[in-house]
């Protein structure tokens, strides 16, 4: 088992993902992700302070168009795709809990 | 007279009024009627709207009319990319019966090309594996060996072409999901350059990775895939403004005086099998007149730690926006909160939580710099190191993948285990640049190996070229 990892994190994590893990899930998990971590410590040594990150592999250029209407997606076709629509929006269930 | 098999065949055919769309299409539902139920290919066959449709291009044609460069060629599509009115699952439970409200620009341009959409391919969930085993809604099996996996993510679109299903079939690759299949089903398969094929209306899975490319019966077909579904796309911010060559203009031209690399460190890892066809492809090119050019490639070795930190890093990111909110599945609760954990709980399988743990915890407060940032470096690295192998070299030869296809159940125990199988084809695009695989003879068991073709930027034209070669080296006495 990886030292590199706790379940604590990982349960932490899963929060941050909106994921519930079952206690053997997270136990698996734990596993698997330090398992992992392990393999990608050949990078550890590697000292890359001078080398810049690279996010895209093509350069990136500001594009403009001009400011025209166009057509956009049809907004029943939209709201008719989503699990509860009404009255033109997307309803939701209660942001805070104990409300509505 | 017999239907062609081959998309280029096809469309003269049609085109020309020597068969009809419909005959075409008929041919290929019979393919599927015979063998679907036992290879899964697909998600959803479209067969009224594929009906309709082929009937459409031969009333064109009975008019006068050039339906255009694939005229009535048979084509799947992987269920990543989004169909108006079709669903589009990307073989996920949280995406389950959703139908897009709009076309993504390939799907478009292979419509006005006069293609015949004939179904949605299955999938590793969003895209996530290298067997296709992780579909919510079961697994596809090789064609040539049903025992075995097709290879994935995209082994719906290899199996679909593979089995006579489809003339054309496409997918998409962020780690090698389109050139891994197709090595194991024995196809051709390309990975474009990042930004040759709009992204727009391909369900995001690492947006600076992810590139749509075809699936095709031989390499002739697969310049003339390219051709209809590559070009710059306002819709899309990384679509790039360049024009495009003629893919096909070199196929037949040789090798003479093409430099074909060979990496000296490149990771070990293939089986002999598929390492000795591999030495055979140097052979046969050298033979036929190419410069082989020894090269070294230091940062390839990192690549797959790179590829799985910065894959899962984005995947976290772009998977949040299955909510239960717009689309897909919701599983009520008492608050959003709760609502949305529910419902990406009970959406997602076991491979895509895993990868978005693996993807959030890369990102977060305190790891960050020791693993995403030091991931975007490594990619710089390598990006650096493959431009100057291209400065001495035209193409670089690998295996695509390190086995032939392998029976069901072999790795899903160990998802470190099937991450290895993207050693070859990882690289490619942690760099952006273009690759593709060249089926090549076979190895253990009889079973395709597929022969990796890596060019540099916008290069595609002298990869396609020397696939041709080895095309024709493997159809006569290889």
């Amino acid at each position: 088992m990886s030292d590199r990892l706790t379940s604590d994190v990982v349960a932490k994590v899963a929060r941050l993902a909106r994921l519930d893990l079952t206690p053997a899930e997270l136990e698996q998990a734990t596993a698997q992700l330090g398992d992992m971590l392990d393999h990608f410590a050949d990078i550890d040594a590697l000292d890359l302070a001078d080398v810049a990150p690279m996010t895209q592999p093509y350069p990136l250029v500001n594009v403009m168009r001009p400011d025209v209407v166009r057509p956009c997606l049809d907004r029943d076709e939209v709201l008719g795709a989503a699990p509860a629509p009404q009255d033109g929006r997307f309803r939701v269930p209660p942001v805070l809990a104990g409300e509505g | 007279m017999a239907v062609p098999s081959t998309a280029t065949e096809i469309a003269a055919a049609v085109r020309s009024g020597g068969t009809t769309a419909v005959e075409v299409l008929e041919q290929h539902l019979v393919s599927i009627g015979e063998r679907e139920s036992e290879i899964h290919a697909f998600n959803l066959v479209t067969v009224d709207a594929a009906r309709e449709r082929a009937a459409a291009i031969d009333a064109a044609v009975a008019a006068g009319h050039d339906p255009g460069p694939l005229a009535g060629v048979p084509v799947a599509l992987k269920d990543n990319m989004c169909t108006r009115g079709v669903p589009t699952t990307c073989s996920s439970k949280i995406l389950e019966g959703w139908a897009p409200p709009y076309d993504g620009t390939a799907v478009s341009l292979l419509a006005s090309a006069g293609a015949v959409m004939i179904g949605k391919t299955n999938l590793d969930e969003f895209a996530m594996g290298s067997s296709t085993e992780n579909s919510a809604f079961g697994p596809t099996r090789n064609p040539l060996d049903p025992t075995r996996v097709p290879g994935g993510s995209s082994g719906g679109s290899a199996a679909a072409v593979a089995a006579g299903f489809a003339a054309m079939s496409f997918g998409s690759d962020t780690g090698g999901s389109i050139r891994q299949p197709a090595a194991l089903c024995g196809v051709v398969g390309v990975k474009p350059t990042y930004g040759r094929v709009s992204r727009y209306g391909l369900v995001a899975f690492a947006s600076s990775l992810d590139q749509i490319g075809p699936f095709t019966h031989t390499v002739a077909d697969a310049a003339l895939a390219l051709q209809v579904v590559c070009g710059h796309d306002p819709l899309d911010s990384t679509s790039i403004p360049e024009p495009l060559p003629d893919f096909s203009a070199v196929l037949d031209r040789g090798v003479d005086g093409v430099r074909v690399g060979r990496i000296t460190d490149l990771p070990a890892g293939a089986d002999p099998d598929v390492a000795e066809r591999v030495e055979l492809a140097f052979d046969v090119l050298r033979a036929a007149g190419a410069t082989i050019v020894d090269v070294e490639v230091p940062a390839f070795t990192y690549g797959l730690t790179a590829y799985y930190l910065i894959a899962p890093a984005e995947a976290s990111s772009n998977l949040a926006r299955y909510d239960g909110v717009r689309y897909g599945l919701r599983v009520d609760a008492d608050d959003t909160n709760a609502m949305y954990s529910a419902t990406r709980t009970a959406g997602f399988g076991a491979e895509v939580k895993r990868r978005i743990l693996l993807g959030t915890y890369a990102l977060s407060a305190g790891y960050y710099d020791a693993y995403y940032g030091k991931a975007l470096r490594i990619r710089r690295l390598m990006a650096n190191d493959f431009a100057a192998a291209y400065e001495r070299c035209d193409v670089l030869l690998t295996p695509t993948s390190p086995s032939v296809a392998f029976p069901f159940g072999s790795k899903t125990d160990n998802p470190l285990a099937m991450y290895l199988c993207d050693t070859y084809t990882i690289p490619s695009n942690l760099t952006g640049d273009p690759a593709m695989s060249v089926p090549f003879g076979t190895g253990a068991d009889g079973l395709p190996v597929g022969v990796q073709i890596l060019a540099h930027a916008l290069d595609e034209p002298v990869m396609l070229q020397v696939a041709a070669e080895l095309e024709r080296a493997a159809g006569g006495s290889t």
